[in-house]
């Protein structure tokens, strides 16, 4: 048997977006390996999540609901996929290249002797086995490997696979695994950054800030732009380790990745380690008072000139 | 409390990567550094030292001879000795395989605390520490920002950067953590910290040695090089911005 296992992300009693695009890339492998894609929703009193499941595309879903799965622990989730992965037949067990899935999937993978693909961002046919292309080197370079172990585990990248269209609910088996709570490992708290825009990994223009913007404060004329057209607010990292920004508006190769229809670059000078979060972008624009900022490079229009006039004049200009 | 601190040697991915006519990484101009997500791992252990939390700090390196150079700037920074387990092509070998030589170095070292950069710069596979956690049985916190150990009570509290906020963990003793940028700021090794560093003990061993045979289950095929994006336009002022993405680009309505 050759099945795809693909791990939901949930918070909440929702399924998370990202789950969508690890779909995609499932039915692409499907195309080349057969078999059934098979989703696999961990938790607890998440059978709401289930059901969301079941139309995404899958063919069949497993839901396993016990305590040990109401806060996110890697170490138990660890345990139920390897198991599920084996009983079920998985030749890829796939999960999203989010924090979540980059945290339990290799414990995962050591657990079934597999070897995984981090940041899949294509498939294809190599000898008649499967390979992949995965971003390495800050995104200036793309790797094509393949895999020999009887599994394979594979985080994918939410921005380069499309959700597969709604389907018609696949069944929903409910299975008790019988695992016992981590022992070594306690949750303590999630400390949420609760936010009325949307999430930087799926918003359609993104408003991002650097360092040139020395507080705060300055922030606060991206955010009334970025509100303006439905958009996010992101972050380079000079401008989250200087306090202006939450971490979790960081974009690049330590933070998010992302891929809008339209990117506004405000006071950033375009480091490599920044361009890996946001090159896909599909337009980006730039406004930096040095006109020979790296990130000019790959700006399809730029502005040259002091973000504090720029900014609020282009809000005022769009409202 | 003991800490094993990894490094890894590096491709400096601020050059410009070249391709050979077989599609391969041509490695004969690009240099070499330490990882920079280790320099962070490395600072926190030494922290721990300083503070008189950790009585001993192992820096160890799964790599080619050539990575003493990488593990000596380690411990420039501080530290004790190092242990090199020496794998000549260690770009062969995947991540499992990566774990598997680090888990032996476990047994055999049997420290309290393993901390582990989150990322190779170069291959950026962000697993080795979850994996080395997996197969020493040892729970992990991984991403970490903030890390309090109460080694008399045989626990860590960690906080960890994940999508959406942070989150705390804790977990017992021996554990593994792999550090995120945002742990400390490594420090620049001194003058005295580095002619120190020559000094200390550096072992080198070999994965026969320590009993671990690997077979690497991910295969490289090949290397391509992205799609390039072009350069766009310069653009005089605000309202031309605003005609080209409206009317030109028709991002905005
Ligand atoms: C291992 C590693 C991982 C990293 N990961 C990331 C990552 O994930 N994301 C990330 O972003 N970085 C990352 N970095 C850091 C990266 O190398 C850069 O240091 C960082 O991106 C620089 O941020 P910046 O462009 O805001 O700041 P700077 O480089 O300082 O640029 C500030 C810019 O603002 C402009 N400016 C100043 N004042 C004004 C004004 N009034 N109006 C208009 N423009 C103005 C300046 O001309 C300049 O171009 C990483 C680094 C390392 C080593
Ligand atoms: N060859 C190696 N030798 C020692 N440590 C390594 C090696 N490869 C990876 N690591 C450690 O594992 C971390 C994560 O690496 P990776 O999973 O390759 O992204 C690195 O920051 C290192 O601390």
């Amino acid at each position: 048997m050759s099945n795809i296992l693909v791990v939901a992300e949930h918070l909440e009693g929702k399924l998370r977006k990202a789950t969508l695009p690890t779909i995609g890339f499932a039915k692409k492998a499907q195309a080349l390996t057969g078999g059934k894609i098979i989703g696999l929703v961990l938790g607890h009193n998440a059978a709401s999540v289930a059901a969301e499941l079941a139309t995404a595309g899958v063919d069949h879903v497993i839901h396993v609901d016990s305590p040990i799965y109401a806060n996110y622990l890697a170490e138990a989730y660890a345990p139920a996929v390897a198991e599920i992965a084996k009983v079920k037949g998985a030749s890829i067990v796939a999960a999203p290249a989010s924090t979540t899935g980059k945290d339990f999937l290799p414990r995962a993978a050591a657990r079934m002797d597999a070897g995984m693909i981090s940041d899949a961002i294509e498939v294809f046919s190599h000898n008649g086995a499967v390979g992949y292309k995965r971003p390495v080197w800050a995104g200036n370079l793309i790797a094509r490997e393949t895999s020999t172990s009887a599994i394979t585990a594979v985080t994918v990248r939410m921005t380069n696979f499309d959700a597969p269209a709604a389907g018609a609910a696949a069944p929903i088996e409910t299975i008790e695994l019988g695992f016992a709570a981590p022992e070594h490992t306690q949750f303590l708290s999630f400390d949420q950054v609760k936010s009325s825009r949307p999430e930087l990994t799926d918003a359609a223009a993104i408003v991002a800030g650097g360092r040139g913007l020395k507080s705060a404060e300055a922030f606060k004329m991206l955010e009334e732009l970025a509100d303006l057209i439905g958009g996010a607010v992101g972050a380079s990292r000079a401008a989250v380790d200087s306090g202006y920004a939450p971490n979790d508006w960081q974009i690049g190769q330590t933070g998010k990745i992302v891929a809008p229809n339209l990117y506004f670059a405000v006071a950033i000078s375009g480091a490599i380690q920044h361009l890996a979060g946001m090159k896909g972008s599909k337009v980006i624009v730039t406004i930096n008072k040095d006109g020979e900022a790296p990130i000019y490079q790959i700006s399809d229009y730029g502005l040259v000139a002091d973000a504090f006039k720029a900014v609020p004049e282009l809000t005022a200009a769009l409202k | 409390m003991k800490i094993l601190a990894t490094v890894k040697r590096v491709f400096d991915t601020d050059g410009k990567p070249k391709l050979t006519a077989d599609a391969k990484l041509d490695v004969s101009s690009i240099d070499c550094k330490l990882n920079p997500f280790d320099e962070y791992g490395v600072e926190e252990a030494v922290r721990l030292q300083e503070k008189g939390i950790a009585t001993e700090v192992v820096i160890c390196c799964v790599g080619p001879e050539e990575a003493q150079k990488e593990m000596r700037t380690a411990l420039a920074m501080g530290g004790d000795r190092g242990l090199l387990v020496k794998v000549d092509n260690t770009e062969s070998l995947d991540t499992l395989s990566i774990a598997k030589i680090l888990a032996a170095v476990v047994k055999k070292e049997k420290p309290d605390l393993v901390i582990l950069g989150k990322l190779s710069t170069d291959s950026e596979n962000n697993q080795v520490g979850q994996m080395l956690a997996e197969l020493t049985g040892y729970p992990q916190a991984t991403f970490a920002f903030k890390l309090t150990p109460d080694a008399a009570g045989g626990w860590a509290i960690v906080g960890r950067e994940v999508d959406g906020g942070t989150s705390d963990v804790k977990v017992k003793l021996p554990a593994v953590i792999t550090a995120d940028l945002r742990l400390n700021e490594p420090r620049y090794a001194s003058l005295p910290g580095i002619m120190k560093a020559k000094k200390k003990p550096l072992e080198i061993t070999t994965p026969e040695a320590l009993g671990v045979s690997v077979k690497p289950a991910i295969v490289g095929i090949g290397y391509e090089l992205p799609p390039a994006r072009k350069a766009g336009i310069k653009v005089a002022s605000v309202a031309e911005l605003v005609d080209k993405l409206k009317n030109e680009a028709k991002v905005i309505s």
